[in-house]
């Protein structure tokens, strides 16, 4: 399958690893990945914070870059249900790029989602294997797309010799929200030193966030605090798993 | 217009309350439990319904029927409940309500008045109305009558003295009913209990919530856990039920809908302990029932919502399911959003009700995680509202200069793939001034001193991805020139 990546400016910025992760890992599966290297950002940022304008602008460039694009995947679970939840809506009254968002939001996925729900890729011939303990956050915007938590432990549960250890309060927020965290700074803190607890508390080696927002912010109050504990994205452990195929892979590389 | 009422202080400052409430490490404790128990109650009783979501979808469905048709199911229930004797009374503002339920008590000489639980009596500030009127009111649902005792609003629109631990309580009732300590459930209740019967065994006057008015019968549907509902309707001579006018349903039949949701979603109950069905005073031959009874249908800003764009909202059902699962609540509690509904609701329909440039904050003070949508039993896409009340806020004058020009700036970066660019590349030199092994501890000023209070921020990466494609994309090329599969 030719598949578009939307890598989001997040992953771009600040985790290319996961981007570079994500495009071997649909290379093993056997699609072709193109990347339209005009693509910035979704909107998100402006949408969240009520410059609805700005981000209908942001949103009609993005249709634009992503038009000829049979199947788009994305890491991130919150720019995808921008996409699909909202850029609709933001058009609802413009008859020429209406149908184009509802294409767009038909067509785009996100990765874990793309690999469970849509391929349902059968991984037993992959032989993952990843020894260490993890844990996993599970990231608001995943609610938006209809992605349960179960739905990506789903894919932890695939890697032998992983420990998989719950997080406690694995749905609550971890505080990030965008622009949120830099409105409501007290609470959104008060929030991500909550969740970097809950963290601590499961002595996992390995924490397992599939959003860059979320990352950013937990990996940050993590170092804040003093928690040592490496934020990885699904992409990354699998890349590392399917290239090992069976053998065994302790630390994921930097 | 002053729809908040006589009582309202000062004007709301959410960011002063805020604070004082984070600070507050006992408030932040009591709260992640209570929540945490009832968000994970109704987690577990959800499933009984068979299809949750096909439930809540018709749920959402017949009020969204009755809210479209208002009119004709007000005219229906109002005839209704006249023909059950009861009698009618519409208050177009807080005030007017007040003075409605004070004229019945003065007219009926009423002394002594009994209340079950209401959030809308809280709305329209009734207690305080009636006692300086010169009435003797008493909160007979014990979450409340803790509350009167101690002086103190409501946090939770289900239970609400969801913020006080029994401790709280404990100390509370050695103080002010001249008790020995305890903090044992049972002893307190019981001794509550003690208080609240001479209460109701004196009382002219019981005024009660509504939970669904049927517009088909003019039945009132009134649930408790308590029994003081069926207390306050059934001892009094007079009854007084104040609603908001959105809590009509059409018909007897819509009840099985709305009450298994209602007690499943706030409490995590299969069904609540008391389901009362008021329908008009005692007729000859009953052996108990009021000699007179009153509704008073309540509009207060309802109408308006009714015509505008967020009229969804008025499908809410009060269960407090979105308060239990909103984790802004969990850290703040309930009084300090300083509005009669708070929570993720509340931060909708408290500027709706009241005034945008009061309650400017509630709209922005939420992380935008959808928990309280996935909770709503009603389905009402809550996030969405907070997104166009905050685009009315930017258009209404509330947007600082600087996160305007801010978001200008924006916009001319990712409208080109140059500018972003070459704008991530210039971030990353100014970031590295500050940076030590690849992290920047605090940041000067802006949004980014606010991060940084709480989190230490990353550089940005080195060869951002869209640098790093040609060269994978070879590499991927290359691989697949060599074995092909």
């Amino acid at each position: 399958m030719r598949i578009t990546l939307f890598v989001t400016c997040l992953t771009d910025l600040y985790y290319p690893d996961v981007g570079e992760c994500v495009v071997r890992i649909l290379d093993r599966l056997g699609h072709e990945v193109v990347f339209p290297r005009k693509q910035t950002c979704c909107g998100q940022p402006a949408l969240n914070s009520g410059y609805t304008d700005e981000a209908r602008a942001i949103a009609a460039r993005m249709i634009r870059v992503f038009a000829d694009a049979e199947t788009v995947v994305t890491p991130s679970g919150s720019c995808c249900s921008i996409v699909r939840e909202y850029y609709p809506e933001l058009f609802k009254d413009d008859p020429v790029l209406h149908p184009q968002a509802v294409a767009l939001a038909n067509k785009t996925f996100e990765f874990v989602e793309f690999l469970q729900k849509v391929q349902k890729v059968d991984w037993s011939r992959w032989n993952l294997r990843y020894l260490g303990t993890a844990t996993f956050h599970y990231s608001c915007h995943h609610r938006g797309i209809d992605m349960a938590p179960e739905d990506v432990i789903g894919l932890i549960r695939e890697f032998r010799d992983l420990e998989y250890r719950p997080l406690e309060k694995m749905e609550q927020c971890c505080g990030f929200g965008g622009t949120f965290a830099v409105k409501f700074g007290d609470i959104s803190g008060a929030m991500v030193k909550d969740k970097v607890a809950c963290i601590k508390a499961t002595g996992a080696r390995v924490l397992i966030c599939n959003d860059g927002g979320c990352t950013l912010n937990i990996a940050g109050a993590c170092r804040r605090e003093g928690v040592d504990v490496e934020i990885r994205h699904i992409a990354e452990l699998l890349d590392a798993a399917m290239g090992a195929n069976g053998h065994q892979v302790k630390e994921v590389s930097q | 217009m002053n729809p908040s009422g006589p009582h309202q202080a000062a004007k709301p400052d959410f960011k002063r309350s805020v604070a004082s409430a984070l600070a507050n490490a006992h408030l932040g404790a009591a709260m992640d439990t209570a929540t945490r128990r009832q968000d994970t109650a109704r987690r577990a009783m959800m499933p009984e319904l068979g299809d949750p979501l096909a439930v809540r979808n018709l749920g959402a469905q017949i009020k969204n029927h009755t809210l479209q048709h208002l009119d004709r199911y007000v005219e229906q229930l109002v005839e209704n409940v006249r023909k059950n004797g009861g009698v009618v009374h519409f208050a177009e503002t807080a005030e007017d309500a007040c003075q409605i339920v004070a004229d019945i008590a003065r007219e009926a000489g009423v002394q002594r008045i009994v209340k079950s639980k209401s959030m809308v009596s809280e709305e329209v500030h009734l207690n305080e109305a009636l006692i300086d009127a010169g009435f003797e009111v008493t909160e007979t649902d014990l979450g409340e009558y803790i509350l009167q005792l101690a002086d103190e609003r409501p946090s939770h629109i289900v239970t609400p003295v969801l913020h006080r631990t029994r401790e709280d309580i404990g100390r509370l009732f050695a103080d002010k009913l001249g008790m020995e300590y305890t903090e044992d459930p049972p002893t307190l209740t019981a001794v509550a209990r003690a208080v609240l019967r001479e209460k109701f065994k004196s009382a002219d006057m019981g005024i009660t919530g509504v939970n669904f008015a049927v517009a088909e019968t003019g039945t009132l549907a009134i649930v408790t856990n308590e029994g003081n509902g069926r207390m306050c309707t059934s001892v009094p001579r007079v009854v007084v039920s104040l609603m908001g006018v959105e809590k009509i349903v059409p018909r007897l039949i819509d009840l099985a809908v709305y009450l298994k949701l209602l007690a499943k979603s706030a409490t995590g109950q299969r069904i609540t302990c008391y389901t009362n069905l008021l329908t008009g005073p005692r007729r000859a031959g009953d052996v108990d029932g009021p000699e007179a009874f009153h509704l008073v249908l309540l509009d207060r800003g309802r109408s308006e919502v009714l015509g505008g764009d967020y009229w969804e909202a008025l499908r809410c059902i009060r269960c407090g399911a979105c308060l239990n699962a909103c984790p802004v609540y969990r850290k703040i509690g309930g009084h300090a959003y300083e509005s009669v509904y708070p929570g993720p609701i509340g931060k909708v329909i408290t500027p709706l009700l009241n005034s945008l440039a009061d309650y400017k904050d509630l709209p922005q003070a939420s992380s935008l995680c959808e928990a309280c949508y996935e909770a709503c039993p009603q389905r009402i896409n809550l996030p969405a509202m907070l997104l166009r009340l905050r685009d009315e806020l930017r258009h209404g004058g509330y947007a600082p200069l600087s996160w305007r020009i801010g978001f200008k700036g924006w916009r001319l970066g990712m409208q080109s793939h140059g500018f972003y660019s070459w704008g991530a590349a210039l971030g990353r030199i100014f970031m590295r001034l500050l940076a030590k092994d690849g992290w920047v501890r605090r940041m000067p000023a802006g949004p980014g001193a606010v991060w940084t209070r709480y989190r230490d921020l990353p550089l940005l990466a080195k060869r951002p991805f869209h640098k790093r494609w040609p060269a994978l994309k070879a590499e991927l090329d290359r691989k697949r020139r060599e074995e092909p599969s």
